[in-house]
């Protein structure tokens, strides 16, 4: 079989409104991709964290700014890269708490990496602050 | 855009009851964190959460449950769950709620739990 692959841009303006018009954009993508319904509630979930992050952290809430969601689909996997030139972070330094200890300290952070690092099976980071942050998640499809 | 999210708001005894109505993500994530403050501000503080109609949830919801739990259980309250749909209920799964809430098959159930203690 020829390999193929395809890809699928959205740009949206940095605000949490849009956050119901990106999950609509990857479940659409995720159900071209073969996945079943828990699948794709998986991998919805994860663009959402992604993008919310990005919304409140790279841009501090600033509506102005835009991030890119790109859906690469080929032969073996679907990959969602969240694109943004904010301020960027490397996650790998961010300590995970365990939950009791987010409920003691009256955290709500942190939560969303978390849930992103579970469902998706290989999550990546390229940070170049103020010029490109790009995170890299990936869902391996299952073999028919 | 259209209004996604709403917060209905009714008692039973000394239960207050918050019902959700659509989506609780980033966006909608503060209208219910002014609910649960405004209840806990109020002197309410047994207080049932029905997500029959809560068809998504992201980690900013969640936030919103993890943030007041403390606070309302060392007033002698708690913030009990009910009717959670399943595709929500993997998301609470997923991060280990269900060890940190009482979670219950319908809204009855949780107002009854209050009753008894």
């Amino acid at each position: 079989m020829p390999s193929f692959e395809k890809s699928f841009t959205l740009h949206v303006p940095s605000s949490t409104e849009n956050l119901a018009l990106i999950r609509d954009f990857v479940g659409n993508i995720g159900a071209k991709a073969g996945f079943d319904e828990n699948e794709i509630n998986k991998i919805t979930l994860a663009v959402d964290e992604a993008v919310a992050n990005v919304i409140e952290h790279a841009y501090g809430s600033d509506a102005t700014r835009e991030v890119t969601i790109r859906a690469v689909l080929d032969a073996d996997a679907l990959r969602f890269d969240i694109i943004d030139n904010g301020r960027g972070f490397d996650p790998g330094l961010i300590k995970q708490k365990d939950l009791e200890q987010l409920v003691k300290e009256r955290r709500s952070g942190g939560l969303g990496l978390r849930l992103i690092r579970t469902v998706m099976d290989d999550v990546q980071y390229q940070i170049k602050p103020g010029e490109k942050n790009e995170l890299r998640m990936v869902k391996k499809l299952k073999k028919r | 855009m259209a209004t996604t999210f709403q917060i209905g708001r009714s008692e039973q005894g000394s239960t207050r009851i918050l019902t959700l109505d659509g989506y609780l993500d980033a966006h909608t994530a503060p209208a219910f964190e002014k609910a649960i403050q405004e209840e806990f501000e109020g002197g309410r503080k047994n207080i049932v959460v029905d997500c029959a109609r809560l068809t998504y949830i992201s980690s900013a919801g969640l936030g919103v449950f993890m943030s007041f739990i403390e606070e309302i259980r060392e007033a002698g309250g708690d913030i009990r769950l009910a009717a959670i749909i399943p595709k929500v209920y993997q998301v609470f799964e997923v991060l280990g709620f269900p060890t940190l809430f009482q979670i219950f098959d319908n809204t009855p159930a949780a107002v009854a739990s209050f009753e008894r203690s």
